[in-house]
């Protein structure tokens, strides 16, 4: 009766905490601070996958499709020319002396990002030799000091004669530009603007995506013939044999890296030790020696032993958590041995496999060192094009709009993963 | 501008910051290439100035291109005070506003008085760089495994006569030449040629015959090790690699000098290098006639002042003249040609990613 009395008064006026505010509010605000600290112990950590991570990947996203270099070193022109109807094919004379006066002052600029040299190798992209058009052009263009200047500007050099040349400008004086997006995809506009396909010869980055993702499935598909047997033999040897083979596992994983890709030159190359071993043997003749590396068996032979631990371990923590029970009851009960393998056993092990696949997958299509050092000519793989454009014709929005396609590959294989196996049911362990 | 100016420095600052704790110990930071050709460097022109001015030179090793110069300047923070740069490299970071201006007016005369502008060679001395060696590509092979040996670069090309792998540097730069040169184009054509579609046809489909046999090398200290493992039977090589494998280390090498293809390294100095006065002072001491009459006693690479040149030796331990081993020696330059750095400003993309498509094929 007193409890009734209670609960029927608690409904009626809120129950109060010992300072005297209603429980509820009492229990919420503690909740909340709760909560912010446990936010507050996450902040080092968000913090740095921000700074490390959200605000690098940002700014790769940025460049590729942010454009600056034209107004920078020519803000006037770039103001100028921007509602200029390109089908007129030349400029009106107007516009050429804003031209002239902008390069004249740019050439006198020294700012980094805000030279001549700047804007000639941005045009350079757009129609190759065109640099020398206008490092030679800016020399002289002090010196135009009255019109026409576009009759001044053809007698320094013919080709501001072609509308091809100023219907770029204009394009590349605009501060957002697709450009980055249709080189990476092997494209470019022709001299109506048209986005039309890059001249076969010169078509270089969508077959080698095709190739990164197919030689990456390859060799995701190897490491997994190779990596089930070994971890089922880890998971049920005895404790002492398997230990052995641990380790045997995990010491080439602490190697580095080029320590292990140096090896395999050491092993597989002409000179060396398995050539070596069969000409003494007399299996080949010393002139006959197989070339094994330097091509696309070296890429994937190197590249499978690499990858091979991260497949692996995920693999045998999987099936460790299998108990040796199961099989004998799917025997007991009249499975054959394939079946119950495939029936009972198998199944288990897929999420050990899901992660394990994704990882070695999406490892392998980023590789580039091992592919740049054994590969040869065969060795060219889509992030080697990346760093190429990062370190050595510092062309980054290229490089950056390369990388964002490789991000999205990547994320899309995720996906279609995610709908057949499901990321519930990646298990790492 | 700026958001990305900040991202900029955010992303290399980290790196950076661990480079300049190192950096500090020293009052002079410079850059270039390593191996033997550092070590020319160190002999005659580190030891010297160290001994002269009391200076901590720091000698620091990259593999060419000005991906980092543009890195340290665009982010303020700049570690490299000098760098051994290639020519188009250094005439393209000039371009882009990255090195400081050098008055040729300051470099010190020539040992017979000569005022620098024209004790240096033709071609020699730039806005923003001054050259101290000229360098050449040529192409050598092993002559205790090849008696009567390749003499022209067509014999290069060709695999009927001179069986076996060829190497050469991956990228467009000198192979292009190099195949134009085997297929018959005079050495002073060779870039008139190479400036009409037709010509870049040619010279690919020249490539094209012995595709199959190459092997890529990408660092100067790989081909002369290929050699020596018999990996390739031939190989492009920097002249200065292989004269030192042969000086060096006794090794059977023989340089062909046909169709050779010299280029120029110079000293730049990135813009606000934090030891920019002494970095000048290392410029003026380097490029003197002595100092780089001295390095060429070391490696095969010849000075870039006409004065220099009676005072070139012998190799600093060994009974080798070290003039016929220059890229600058007459019977040398019979046919060969200087790389032009304005075609290659203008060309290197376009060319490189068509040499990509082609290698990928």
């Amino acid at each position: 009766m007193t409890d009734a009395t209670l609960s029927t008064t608690g409904a009626a006026a809120p129950l109060l905490a010992a300072d005297g505010t209603p429980l509820k509010e009492k229990l919420a605000r503690t909740t909340r601070r709760m909560k912010m600290r446990a936010l507050l112990l996450t902040l080092p950590l968000v913090l740095f996958l921000i700074l490390s991570f959200v605000l690098p990947i940002g700014q790769m996203l940025y460049r590729s499709f942010n454009n600056p270099t034209g107004s920078n070193v020519m803000p006037n022109f770039a103001q100028a020319i921007k509602n200029w109807d390109a089908n007129q094919g030349i400029p009106s004379d107007d516009l050429v002396e804003i031209f002239v006066k902008d390069m004249a002052s740019a050439k006198k600029n020294r700012e980094v990002g805000k030279t001549i040299g700047n804007l000639a190798t941005r045009v350079n992209y757009e129609i190759p030799g065109s640099r020398s058009l206008f490092t030679k052009t800016a020399r002289r263009a002090g010196k135009i000091t009255e019109g026409p200047y576009f009759e001044a500007l053809v007698k320094i050099d013919k080709r501001w004669d072609n509308p091809n040349v100023w219907r770029t400008l204009q394009r590349v004086t605009n501060d957002f530009t697709l450009s980055f997006y249709l080189a990476a995809t092997d494209r470019k506009y022709d001299s109506s603007g048209a986005i039309i396909m890059a001249d076969e010869l010169y078509q270089i980055y969508l077959p080698i995506l095709w190739k990164t993702i197919w030689l990456s499935a390859l060799i995701t598909f190897l490491c997994f013939i190779i990596a089930y047997p070994v971890s089922y033999l880890l998971s049920t040897l005895p404790l002492a044999t398997s230990n052995l083979l641990m380790i045997l596992v995990l010491l080439p994983f602490w190697t580095s890296l080029l320590v292990r890709t140096s090896a395999w030159i050491a092993m597989l190359q002409k000179s060396g030790i398995i050539n070596n071993v069969l000409v003494y043997l007399d299996i080949i003749a010393d002139e006959s020696r197989i070339q094994m590396i330097y091509n696309i068996t070296g890429t994937v032979v190197a590249m499978v032993h690499i990858l091979l631990p991260f497949l692996i371990l995920p693999l045998y923590s999987v099936m460790k958590t299998i108990p040796p029970s199961f099989m004998r009851a799917a025997r007991s009960m009249g499975a054959s041995n394939t079946y119950a393998f495939t029936r009972v056993y198998f199944p288990q092990t897929i999420p050990g496999i899901a992660a394990g696949t994704l990882l070695v997958f999406i490892l392998a299509i980023g590789y580039y060192i091992t592919p740049a050092l054994v590969g040869g000519s065969d060795g060219l793989l889509i992030s080697n094009l990346i760093a190429d454009h990062i370190k050595k014709t510092l062309n980054w929005s290229l490089g950056a709009a390369l990388g964002t396609i490789l991000l999205v590959v990547v994320l899309l294989f995720y996906w279609i993963y995610n709908k057949l196996v499901g990321v519930d049911n990646l298990k790492f362990g | 501008m700026t958001i990305t100016k900040l991202l900029a420095s955010t992303a290399v600052g980290a790196a950076i910051a661990f480079g300049s704790v190192a950096a500090q110990a020293a009052d002079l930071t410079v850059v270039s290439w390593g191996g033997a050709y550092t070590k020319s460097q160190v002999e005659a022109y580190h030891k010297p100035f160290i001994a002269k001015t009391g200076t901590n030179i720091r000698s620091e090793d990259y593999n060419g291109g000005i991906a980092e110069i543009k890195a340290q300047v665009e982010a303020g923070n700049v570690t490299w005070d000098i760098v051994d740069v290639e020519l188009s490299d250094a005439i393209r970071a000039c371009d882009e506003g990255l090195l400081e201006t050098i008055d040729h007016s300051t470099l010190p005369a020539g040992a017979d008085g000569t005022p620098a502008t024209s004790d240096f060679l033709e071609g020699t001395l730039y806005d923003c760089a001054v050259a101290n060696i000229v360098w050449s590509t040529i192409f050598a092979y092993d002559k205790s495994k090849m008696a009567d040996g390749p003499k022209t670069m067509g014999d290069f090309f060709n695999l009927q006569k001179f069986p076996g792998k060829r190497g050469l540097r991956k990228g467009a730069k000198v192979n292009l030449e190099f195949a134009l040169i085997a297929d018959g184009v005079a050495a002073s054509d060779v870039y008139d040629v190479l400036s009409t579609p037709a010509g870049v046809d040619r010279a690919f489909a020249k490539l094209d015959t012995i595709k199959s046999e190459v092997v890529w090398w990408e660092a100067g200290a790989q081909p002369p090790q290929m050699l020596a493992d018999g990996e390739v039977a031939i190989t492009t090589a920097y002249n200065g690699r292989i004269f030192n494998a042969v000086a060096g280390e006794g090794k059977p090498f023989e340089i062909v000098w046909d169709g050779q293809i010299w280029d120029l390294d110079l000293w730049v100095i990135p813009k606000g290098a934090q030891n920019k006065a002494t970095a000048f002072e290392f410029l003026n001491f380097s490029t003197a006639t002595e100092q780089l009459a001295a390095q060429a006693s070391y490696i095969s690479y010849g000075p870039a002042r006409k004065s220099s040149g009676p005072l070139v030796g012998k190799y600093h331990n060994k009974d080798i003249d070290m003039g016929p081993q220059m890229p600058t020696n007459p019977a040398n330059l019979t046919n060969a040609v200087q790389s032009n750095f304005e075609f290659w400003a203008d060309n290197a993309d376009q060319l490189n990613e068509r040499f990509n498509a082609w290698l990928a094929k």
